[in-house]
């Protein structure tokens, strides 16, 4: 197992000071970028093999490449950084803990695509963090490694911090760019609004994840070979019935089994019965695959529907757990969260969760199975942005994997979960 | 100024952030916070001074403010309880704490305190899973909870609210 890399400095109380930072080693991957060509950056980064770390999973210098090269082109870089993907805590901890690691990803990404402008959406009840990052940035700022000639390299950038109002289709990158633009947080029509194309003011604009960039600073800091050796890492957040919640690092393809007993295992000597791999978006995975290896490819490869690494968010669940509660309480999240824009992904949500809560309330009927099941087909491949196509998973894994729990509430209308544990 | 709409301070601060990005629309979130921020709450008079300060028709400033959880059409308490009842909160029980939140204040979810001073709200996932259950009372997060911890947050605060009147 390799060192930790983007944890590495997290425990120390002064890692958020400039001083501490650069006497660790912080800011030489901006320095060394700004000495190399802006191609050569994103080559750097291009084999490294970073992947994006908001969920999607997809490949960073890859999309730095689609950046338009015109310089008489604006561009802009804009950092995702209003996690809400439930059960996921990773990026709040590295704005926390090492927010200048971020500014130096930004400074980083900004010159490889030729931005001058970069804003952070920030998360609004993400209060610390805000401290934290202000904080930065104006420390950044006074020692010149961003505004104007950016650590004397003649390159300028200027890094404006917003905040969201409360709302998690904002996370997506296309309703962000709307919310940061003033407006509702709606998604938009993918082509022609990718935003490498059309993003921000309509120009080309680079979204990344926080935790992709504090990657990238690393890359540069070390080069893209040493990265690679240390796993590449990934950070992990684990939470649910485990002895230890946390943000841990590992390497790509830890198996979920090995991610578990690093967070201590499951809490109180209890058995394991289920997961979330990759936040409450993807399918719900038993005991039967716990040694999969955590990686973009193996979980998209599994037998699952809509199994996926996502955002790495790790929610472990004892065999105390009702699996039937657990997808009604999913549900009613992205029923919440819907922006109502399109009628599968609102009206499905909407009786989904009617149904379970029948079901949860002793109301429930056999036919309720063969119901579920055909509202989540009538939105998988239906909806207009990814956030309706995250139910279906939770209902096709459980109504595969937990069917006597369903069965069970549908026929006795009671729960026997906690009675059988 | 109108009775309850912005004081000259908050007009320029909201033309201070409008300065900060290359299209004005942009500092609206910002400024609907200003707005809440001094009258507690998006009052009609305050929702129209934004309006003008930033040139948009009133009706997009309204339309914008409705879409988020957390802008406030309705007044609130001094300190704005928030208790996550997502997936890894609700696995570590939530529902717990949420009950007690309900005794101690005397509220139901969506209420706020005869005295003024909280209001209980339910949360989706706060990005605290490590501490489940958790919750943020106004600017401050706090987890995992028992409720002996709700309650010595909540004396806590009534001291402080005591103390600034
Ligand atoms: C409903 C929804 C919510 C999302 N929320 C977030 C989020 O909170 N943070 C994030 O970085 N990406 C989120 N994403 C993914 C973004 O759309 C986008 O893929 C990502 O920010 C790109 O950055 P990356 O390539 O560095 O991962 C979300 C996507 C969807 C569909
Ligand atoms: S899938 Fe849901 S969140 Fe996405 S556009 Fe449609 S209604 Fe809005
Ligand atoms: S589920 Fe409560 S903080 Fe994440």
């Amino acid at each position: 197992m390799g060192e930790p890399v983007l944890l590495t400095y997290l425990h120390e109380p002064d890692q958020g000071e400039l001083g501490a930072y650069s006497a660790r080693g912080g800011y030489e991957g901006l320095r060394r970028a700004l000495s190399m060509s802006p191609e050569a950056v994103t080559d750097e980064v291009d084999k490294s093999g970073l992947r994006g770390r908001g969920g999607a999973g997809f490949a960073t210098g890859r999309k730095w490449k689609f950046i338009p090269k015109d310089p008489a082109v604006t561009k802009y870089v804009v950092v995702n950084a209003d996690e809400g993907e439930p059960g996921t805590f990773k990026d709040r901890t590295l704005l926390e803990g090492d927010p200048h690691r971020l500014i130096e990803g930004i400074v980083i990404a900004s010159y490889a695509v030729g931005a001058h402008l970069a804003f952070i959406y920030l998360r609004r009840e993400f209060y610390h963090a805000r401290e934290m990052l202000e904080r930065a940035l104006a420390q950044a700022a006074a020692a010149g490694m961003v505004g104007r000639n950016a650590a004397g390299s003649g390159f300028d950038l200027s890094i404006v911090l917003a905040t969201g109002a409360g709302a998690y289709i904002a996370g997506e990158e296309t309703a962000l760019l709307e919310s940061l633009e003033g407006r509702r947080a709606m998604p938009r029509l993918k082509p022609p609004y990718y935003p490498a194309v059309k993003g921000l003011y309509t120009q080309p604009t680079v979204v990344n994840n926080v935790e992709t960039l504090c990657h990238v600073a690393w890359i540069l800091a070390k080069g893209y070979e040493w990265y690679r050796q240390q796993g590449p890492p990934i950070l992990i957040s684990v939470s649910g019935h485990v002895a230890r919640p946390g943000v841990y690092e590992v390497p790509l393809g830890t198996t979920i089994r090995q991610v578990i007993d690093r967070a201590g295992g499951m809490r109180g000597g209890r058995q394991f019965k289920a997961c979330f791999p990759g936040g409450s978006s993807s399918a719900i995975l038993p005991a039967a695959y716990l040694d999969t290896p955590m990686d973009y490819d193996a979980l998209a490869k599994l037998d699952v529907y809509g199994s996926m690494l996502g955002s790495g968010a790790l929610i472990a669940m004892d065999d105390t757990t009702c699996m039937v509660e657990v997808v009604a309480r999913t549900v009613e999240f992205y029923r919440d969260e819907s922006c109502g824009k399109c009628t599968p992904c609102r009206e499905g949500t909407m009786w989904l969760g009617q149904a379970l809560h029948r079901m949860l309330g002793g109301q429930g009927r056999v036919e309720d199975l063969p119901l579920l099941d055909g509202i989540a087909r009538g939105m998988t491949g239906t909806c207009f942005c990814p956030l309706g196509e995250s139910v279906p998973p939770a209902i096709y894994s459980t109504l595969r994997f937990f069917r006597h729990e369903y069965e069970h509430h549908a026929k006795t209308g009671t729960c026997d979960v906690r009675v059988m544990a | 100024m109108s009775e309850r709409g912005l004081s000259e301070n908050a007009k320029s601060e909201i033309r201070r952030l409008m300065a900060q990005f290359p299209q004005r629309q942009s500092a609206l979130l910002g400024a609907l916070f200003v707005a809440q921020n001094e009258v507690g709450f998006l009052t009609p008079d305050a929702l129209a001074d934004i309006a003008v300060v930033m040139g948009l028709p009133a009706s997009e400033v309204t339309s914008v403010a409705s879409f988020y959880h957390l802008l406030f059409f309705r007044p609130v308490g001094r300190h704005v309880v928030q208790v996550c009842t997502n997936l890894s909160c609700m696995l570590n029980g939530c529902g717990r704490i949420l009950d007690h939140l309900r005794r101690q204040l005397g509220v139901e979810v969506g209420e706020t305190t005869s005295d003024g001073a909280f209001t209980l709200k339910t949360a989706e996932c706060l990005a605290a899973c490590e501490s489940a259950p958790a919750m943020l009372v106004g600017t401050e997060r706090f987890g995992p909870l028992t409720p002996g911890m709700v309650d010595e947050v909540l004396s806590r605060y009534r001291r402080a609210t005591r103390s600034m009147t």
